[in-house]
C-alpha cells in the first residue's frame, strides 16, 4: 500500500501545481483555461472514447516498432563485430561516438530531401537515434562474455554457428535488452518532433493539428497520452529484461 | 596380445602405458611475445587416476591444463588421448572451472546437458542423453532442482551443477582448474568428497589443479608439483593413504610436510 502512496502523492502534487499554474495564467491569458486539468480531462475522455486518437497512437507505435526493428537489424551485427574485432572497434569507435552525439533531428532536412516526404524519413530518424545504444550495449555484452563459456563451447568442439547461437547471442541478450530499453526511450522522445514534418498521422502530427485547430485541451490530453505510453513502453522493456535474467 | 596393447600399437607404433587415458610428451608453450610459460613437461594420467597438479601462482598450471585439454596447441611436444594424437578437445574429456560458469538463461537440466547434441559430439539418442543428464544431476545431489535457473542456486549448488555438467559427458578424463577455491571451507570439504565419490562411480580420471596442499592430499592418488620459470614438473608423490584420509591424520601431516619442503625448495 505504501508502495503506491508516495508515487500517487507525487502525481497529485503535480496536478495541483498544474491547476494552480493554469488558474494563475488565466487572469492574464484567458485561453489558459483550456490547459487546466479539468478541461484536459474532459478532452481526454472524449478522445479516448472516439477513434481518432487511437488511430494516431497506432501509427506512432507502428513507427516505433519499425524504427526499433531497423536499429536492431543494424545495431546487433555491428555491435557483435565491434565486440569481436579489436581492429574494427578501433577503426569505428571515434566515428560512432561522433555520430551518436549528433541530434537525430538535425538530419531531418537532409532525410526529407533524400528519402522524400512520408514515413521513410521518420523511420530513418528513429532508427538513427536508436541504433547507438543498441550497438554500444551489444559490443559491451560481447566483450563481457564469460571467457569460460567460450572455453566450454570449444571443449565441446562447437562449430562457429553453434557458438554464436548457443553462447554468444543468448549471452549478450541481457545487454541487448538494456540497449533496447534505452533505445525505446530515445525513440519515443524523437518520435513526436519527427512526426511534425511531412506526415499526417501520429501523435506528433496530432499535437500540431490540435494547435492549428486551437484545441488546446486536446493538445494537453495528447501530452498526457504521450507520457503515459512512454511510461508503458519503458515498463515493458524493463520487465522483458528482468524476465530474461530470471532475477 | 591383449586388446589394450593392440590398441596402443595400432595407435601409432609407440608403446604407451596400456591404461593411460592421457599421455603428454615434451610439452612446451609460449604466449605470443610473453615468453615461455612451461617447457619439457611430460605427464601421463592412467585410467581412473586422480592427479593433483600443485604449484605456486602464475607458474603455468592453467595454461598446462588448457594444453592438455586440447584447448591450446603446444609449441613442442604431443598430447595423446586414449592413444590417439589429440588435435582438438576430446569428446570424452570435460572441464570444470573455478567459477561455475553456468549459462544463466538455461534451466539447471539444460545447463547440465549443454552441448551434448552439438554436431561434433558422438551421436546419441534424445532419451539416452536425457538419462545421462538425469544421472549426473542425481549424482551431484540436485535431483528436484532441474527447473531452477542459475540465479536461483547458491554458490555451492552452482558448482555442483558445474560438476554435473562435466559428468553428463561421461568423461574418461575430467580437467578441473581450482574448482573449489571460491567456496567456503565447509562446502569445499563436501565438494571434495563428492568429487572423489562421483569420479569413482563414473570411472573417470581427474586432473585437478589446486593451490591447496590439503585438498591435493585428501583427493589425489598422485600429486605432481610444478614450479620454476619457465614452469616444469619438479617432483611427484603417490598418495597411498587409505580413504577416508581424514582418518589418517599422521600420514596426511607427514606428506604435507614433505610437499611443503619441496615447495620451498622449488620457489626460493
Ligand atoms: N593471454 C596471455 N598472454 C600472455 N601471458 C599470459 C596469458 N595468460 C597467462 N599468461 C602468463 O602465463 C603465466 C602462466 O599463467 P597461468 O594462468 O597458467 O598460471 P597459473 O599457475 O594457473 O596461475 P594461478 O595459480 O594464479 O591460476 C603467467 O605468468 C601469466 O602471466
Ligand atoms: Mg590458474
Amino acid at each position: 500500500m505504501t508502495g503506491l502512496l508516495f508515487p500517487l502523492a507525487g502525481l497529485l502534487a503535480a496536478a495541483l501545481l498544474w491547476a494552480a499554474g493554469a488558474g494563475w495564467m488565466e487572469s492574464t491569458t484567458p485561453v489558459a483555461s483550456a490547459f487546466a486539468p479539468m478541461a484536459t480531462a474532459e478532452a481526454l475522455q472524449a478522445l479516448l472514447l472516439g477513434s481518432d486518437l487511437w488511430a494516431h497512437v497506432a501509427f506512432s507505435l507502428q513507427r516505433v516498432a519499425v524504427g526499433l526493428a531497423i536499429a536492431l537489424a543494424l545495431g546487433i551485427p555491428l555491435g557483435v563485430l565491434t565486440g569481436l574485432s579489436p581492429l574494427f572497434s578501433t577503426a569505428t569507435t571515434p566515428l560512432f561516438q561522433f555520430a551518436r552525439m549528433i541530434s537525430p533531428l538535425s538530419w531531418m532536412p537532409i532525410a526529407v530531401m533524400v528519402l522524400g516526404v512520408g514515413d521513410a524519413p521518420v523511420y530513418f530518424l528513429l532508427a538513427f537515434a536508436a541504433v547507438w545504444p543498441i550497438l554500444l550495449n551489444t559490443a559491451a555484452g560481447v566483450s563481457q562474455l564469460d571467457a569460460n563459456w567460450l572455453l566450454l563451447a570449444r571443449s565441446l568442439s562447437a562449430t562457429r554457428i553453434e557458438t554464436l547461437l548457443s553462447v554468444v547471442l543468448p549471452g549478450i541478450t541481457a545487454h541487448i535488452l538494456t540497449g533496447v530499453r534505452l533505445a525505446i526511450g530515445i525513440i519515443w522522445i524523437v518520435l513526436v518532433p519527427a512526426e511534425m514534418l511531412g506526415v499526417s498521422e501520429g501523435l506528433g502530427y496530432f499535437i500540431l493539428d490540435a494547435r492549428d485547430r486551437l484545441a488546446y485541451s486536446d493538445l494537453m490530453a495528447a501530452i498526457l497520452v504521450i507520457g503515459f505510453l512512454g511510461y508503458l513502453l519503458d515498463h515493458a522493456a524493463r520487465s522483458l529484461h528482468r524476465r530474461w535474467l530470471h532475477a | 596380445m591383449n586388446a589394450a596393447l593392440a590398441e596402443a600399437v595400432i595407435a601409432g607404433g609407440r608403446p604407451v602405458a596400456a591404461e593411460a587415458v592421457l599421455d603428454a610428451r615434451g610439452l612446451s608453450f609460449a604466449h605470443a611475445g610473453a615468453g615461455t610459460v612451461f617447457d619439457g613437461i611430460s605427464l601421463s594420467i592412467r585410467r581412473r587416476e586422480i592427479v593433483a597438479l600443485l604449484g605456486s601462482s602464475g607458474c603455468g598450471k592453467s595454461t598446462l591444463l588448457r594444453v592438455l585439454a586440447g584447448l591450446e596447441t603446444p609449441a613442442t611436444g604431443e598430447v595423446r588421448f586414449l592413444g590417439q594424437p589429440q588435435a582438438e578437445p576430446h569428446p570424452r574429456s570435460a572441464l570444470v572451472f573455478q567459477q561455475p560458469s553456468l549459462l544463466p538463461w538455461l534451466k539447471l537440466a539444460d545447463n547440465v546437458g549443454f552441448g551434448l547434441d552439438f554436431a561434433h559430439q558422438p551421436r546419441a539418442g534424445k532419451a539416452a542423453l536425457a538419462a545421462r543428464v538425469a544421472a549426473a544431476i542425481e549424482a551431484v545431489g540436485l535431483a528436484g532442482r532441474e527447473g531452477a535457473y542459475p540465479a536461483q542456486l547458491s554458490g555451492g549448488m552452482a558448482q555442483r551443477a558445474a560438476l554435473g555438467r562435466a559428468l553428463a559427458r561421461e568423461p574418461e578424463l575430467l580437467f578441473a582448474d581450482e574448482p573449489f577455491s571460491a567456496l567456503d571451507a565447509i562446502t569445499r570439504a563436501e565438494m571434495q568428497a563428492l568429487l572423489v565419490d562421483v569420479v569413482h562411480r563414473w570411472h573417470s580420471a581427474v586432473l585437478l589443479v589446486t593451490h591447496d596442499i590439503d585438498e591435493a592430499i585428501l583427493v589425489a592418488d598422485r600429486i605432481v608439483l610444478m614450479g620454476g620459470r619457465p614452469g616444469h614438473l619438479v617432483q611427484e608423490w603417490s598418495v597411498d593413504i587409505p580413504r577416508d584420509r581424514e582418518d589418517h591424520p599422521d600420514a596426511v601431516a607427514e606428506l604435507r610436510l614433505a610437499i611443503l619442503a619441496a615447495l620451498r625448495h622449488a620457489s626460493p
